[in-house]
């Protein structure tokens, strides 16, 4: 059966020689390889649920007057996006499970593109000849996060409106140019013109996913063309070996195992976990706001920087050409996507180490990288919880100023701190490793002796 | 109304004596032998539209504030204050509801003022509500009742507040809160804002656990902490099965 519809293929496309090249590809088979296909699946699922929603989905702020089943909000004005949002959360049949599993799959497609980020860092796995897959990579991460913050943004309930203002506001602190990009994007000043969510919208159901998904076509065929990079597993292993799991029957069916398992954990959620409940936010209106408002999780730390960032204009004469927001809302991202982009030149640089690599380090083989990021991912990760200082206060009542106060100091020594602290553990485990082994070649050497 | 204002007139007669003596014992130091207050001027801070500059950091005079600041006071157990210069909180309740009620007819009685109101959320209307509550509460308080931060104060979340808390709260404006007049808030409308605070102690939870009902601090946790640990949990599952085949 299976023969016959292979040979069927083959006769008529001749594809036999790629699929067999395919079923024999040899992968890594250490588990930090697998991050990445994590976020591959979770992508698939939002593009899947995401395709479900836009059935419903109505990309106008028209305002209209509620009159659905849900009680509280029966009788308000709202745009016509939100009551849409409104009815795929109450009424469309298995609407609330979709736009629940989307919105987690989105929280969680971003997480795991950070975790698989740190593996491809912290093992060196950037260095050449993948270059450009790494450079796509963090190309990647930076449209997904522009992608879901306009997702967040186009259900207009009460807290993505607010996000939509501080969007703006950091947008026009751009220098010379914000103001005129702002109000070209927003046809407008704030809230914009009845042509913004009908642009909103094709940027984040068409544009966004079309790149996204054509720059990850790529980075995974450049995945597979260049190969894998590999852990080194035995003393004598080069460059040049390539050692793993063949595609078929290792690999494939467990990375489907796998599929099904991430899809799995994203509809559980989304059938369990309430994510961003919009009906009890209500409806967004220039005039109104809530106090705790929080961005979702992965622009936390854009928020916890806007809030670190003393209060100070750089004006010049009359004219102020660098707004407040513009340290924390586009420098902070901008110094760190920077560092991610230009890294492995830097590297390059430092080491004089301009050779092929297909055998990734260890964190531990490669000290002063592994501080390195380290330090930074200490520096973000600080300036992320600084964004939650707000309700800190509430939880644990230590006063919001104070907070910040502290965290403005914070920022600077913890990362250096946690970078020293990484690399005395890197070498104390390489040493450690060398005395084991010595002590495996004494013992060795005594048995000899002794026969 | 002036059936109130007499009935508690006519409590006030009665119990004056015994809450005169907790007012001596309790509340003397900070608001004056009779309740003229103790003066001693300071900066607070203020709501996001509000400033809300000179308030006495001993105690402010009880003269006119009626049954109704007192009921409320002392029913939250924000008074007696523990420290000077402190928020008032919601802490343990000193004194009986006997007590309580001699303390308020005592403070009744020091100058005219307005009687615990009686609201009635079952007329109210909960769309109504939600939207008063919007638009006059929820930049202190959260839009589902769960507190927050303001320069200067911490507006409580309003789990524990009973439907006559919540009413004169809205009259009073303790603390930072401002206060609403009758003309801002009727009696119709507060109805309506009980009836949503009641509401939303237990909201329509639909689409599973609600994780707190403050939406993104507790749902990033979730994201990391519950779905990122199991997938890579997944991953090492997998990848030792790779290692075996
Ligand atoms: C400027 C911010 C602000 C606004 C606006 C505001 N409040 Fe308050 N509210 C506070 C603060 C601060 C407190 C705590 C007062 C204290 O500690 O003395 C408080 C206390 C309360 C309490 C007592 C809570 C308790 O359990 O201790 C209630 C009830 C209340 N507010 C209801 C409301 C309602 C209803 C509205 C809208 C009509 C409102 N508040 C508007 C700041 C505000
Ligand atoms: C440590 C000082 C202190 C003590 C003791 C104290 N109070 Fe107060 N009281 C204050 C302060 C300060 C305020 C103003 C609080 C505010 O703005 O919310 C206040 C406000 C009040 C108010 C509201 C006044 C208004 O203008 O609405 C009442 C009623 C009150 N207190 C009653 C009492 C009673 C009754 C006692 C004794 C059981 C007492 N207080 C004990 C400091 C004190």
């Amino acid at each position: 059966m299976i023969r016959r519809a292979v040979r069927y293929l083959d006769t008529r496309t001749g594809t036999t020689p790629i699929v067999r090249k395919t079923l024999r590809y040899l992968f890594p088979d250490h588990w930090s390889f697998l991050l990445g296909e994590i976020a591959l699946y979770a992508f698939i699922v939002l593009v899947a649920t995401g395709i479900y929603l836009t059935f419903f989905f109505v990309d106008s702020t028209r305002e209209v007057v509620y009159h659905g089943p849900y009680v509280p909000l029966q009788g308000q004005h709202m745009s016509e996006a939100y009551r849409s949002v409104l009815n795929i959360s109450m009424t469309v049949r298995a609407g609330l499970l979709i736009r629940q599993t989307h919105h987690w799959a989105a929280n969680v497609f971003i997480a795991a593109i950070i975790l698989h980020l740190f593996r491809v860092f912290f093992t060196g796995a950037y260095r050449k000849p993948r270059g450009l897959i790494y450079v796509i990579g963090v190309t990647m991460l930076m449209l997904t996060l522009l992608e879901a913050y306009l997702g967040y943004s186009l259900v207009d309930d009460l807290l993505s409106g607010m996000g939509l203002v501080i969007g703006y506001s950091v947008g026009l602190s751009i220098p010379f140019v914000g103001a005129n990009v702002m109000s070209w994007l927003f046809h407008g000043p704030f809230p914009g013109q009845s042509t913004l969510w009908p642009r909103m919208y094709i940027a984040h159901v068409l544009i966004f996913p079309v790149l996204i998904g054509t720059l990850l076509t790529v980075h995974v065929l450049l995945v597979a063309m260049r190969h894998h990079t590999q852990f080194r597993q035995t003393a004598t292993e080069t460059e040049r070996t390539v050692r793993g799991v063949p595609a078929y029957p290792g690999q494939a069916p467990r990375s489907i195992g796998l599929m099904f398992a991430t899809a799995g954990v994203l509809f559980l959620l989304g059938g369990l976990v309430q994510i961003n409940p919009i009906w009890l936010w209500g409806p967004f209106h220039t005039y109104v706001s809530t106090n705790g408002a929080q961005p979702d999780w992965y622009l936390g730390w854009l928020i916890g920087a806007l809030r670190l960032v003393p209060s100070f204009d750089l004006v010049i004469g009359k004219y102020t050409l660098v707004p407040n927001p513009f340290w924390g809302g586009v420098a902070f991202p901008l110094v760190v996507f920077g560092f991610l982009y230009l890294w492995p030149a830097i590297e390059r640089k430092i080491t004089g180490d301009t050779a092929f690599h297909n055998l990734v380090e260890r964190p531990r083989d490669n000290p002063l990288r592994t501080a390195l990021g380290i330090g930074i991912v200490t520096w973000v990760l600080l300036v992320f919880i600084a964004g939650s200082s707000d309700r800190v206060y509430v939880w644990l009542n230590v006063s919001y100023t104070s907070q910040i106060d502290i965290y403005r100091v914070l920022v600077f020594v913890i990362p250096l701190l946690a970078a020293a602290i990484a690399h005395r553990v890197c070498e104390e485990l390489v040493a450690g490793e060398k005395v084991e082994r010595d002590e495996r070649a004494a013992e060795a050497e005594a048995r000899l002796a002794r026969t | 109304m002036t059936a109130h204002v007499a009935l508690a007139v006519a409590i006030a007669a009665l119990s004056t004596g015994q809450g005169k003596q907790l007012y001596g014992q309790y509340c003397i130091s900070c608001h004056g032998a009779n309740g003229e207050g103790v003066a001693q001027a300071r900066t607070i801070g203020g709501a996001p539209q509000r400033i809300q500059e000179q308030q006495s950091a001993r105690g402010p005079s009880l003269r006119g504030v009626g049954a109704l600041a007192a009921d409320f006071y002392l029913r939250t157990g924000y008074m007696p204050l523990h420290r000077i210069g402190d928020q008032p909180r919601r802490s343990r309740v000193l004194f009986s509801d006997l007590e309580i009620r001699d303390l308020v007819a005592y403070i009744a009685s020091l100058g005219s003022g307005p009687a615990i109101p009686r609201p009635q959320p079952q007329l109210g209307n909960l769309a109504e509500g939600l939207h008063l509550f919007t638009d006059h509460c929820a930049g202190c308080h959260q839009v589902v009742a769960q507190g927050g931060v303001v320069t200067g104060a911490l507006p409580p979340a309003l789990d524990d507040a009973t439907d006559v808390q919540i009413a004169e709260a809205v009259r009073i404006g303790p603390y930072v809160m401002p206060k609403f007049s009758e003309t801002a808030i009727t009696n119709t409308q507060l109805n309506s804002i009980v009836r949503y605070v009641d509401w939303i102690k237990h909201p329509d939870n639909r689409g599973g656990w609600a994780i707190g009902d403050i939406g993104p601090v507790p749902e990033g946790l979730v994201t990391w902490f519950l779905a990122a640990a199991l997938l890579v949990a997944l991953c090492v599952v997998v990848g030792k099965r790779l290692k075996r085949a």
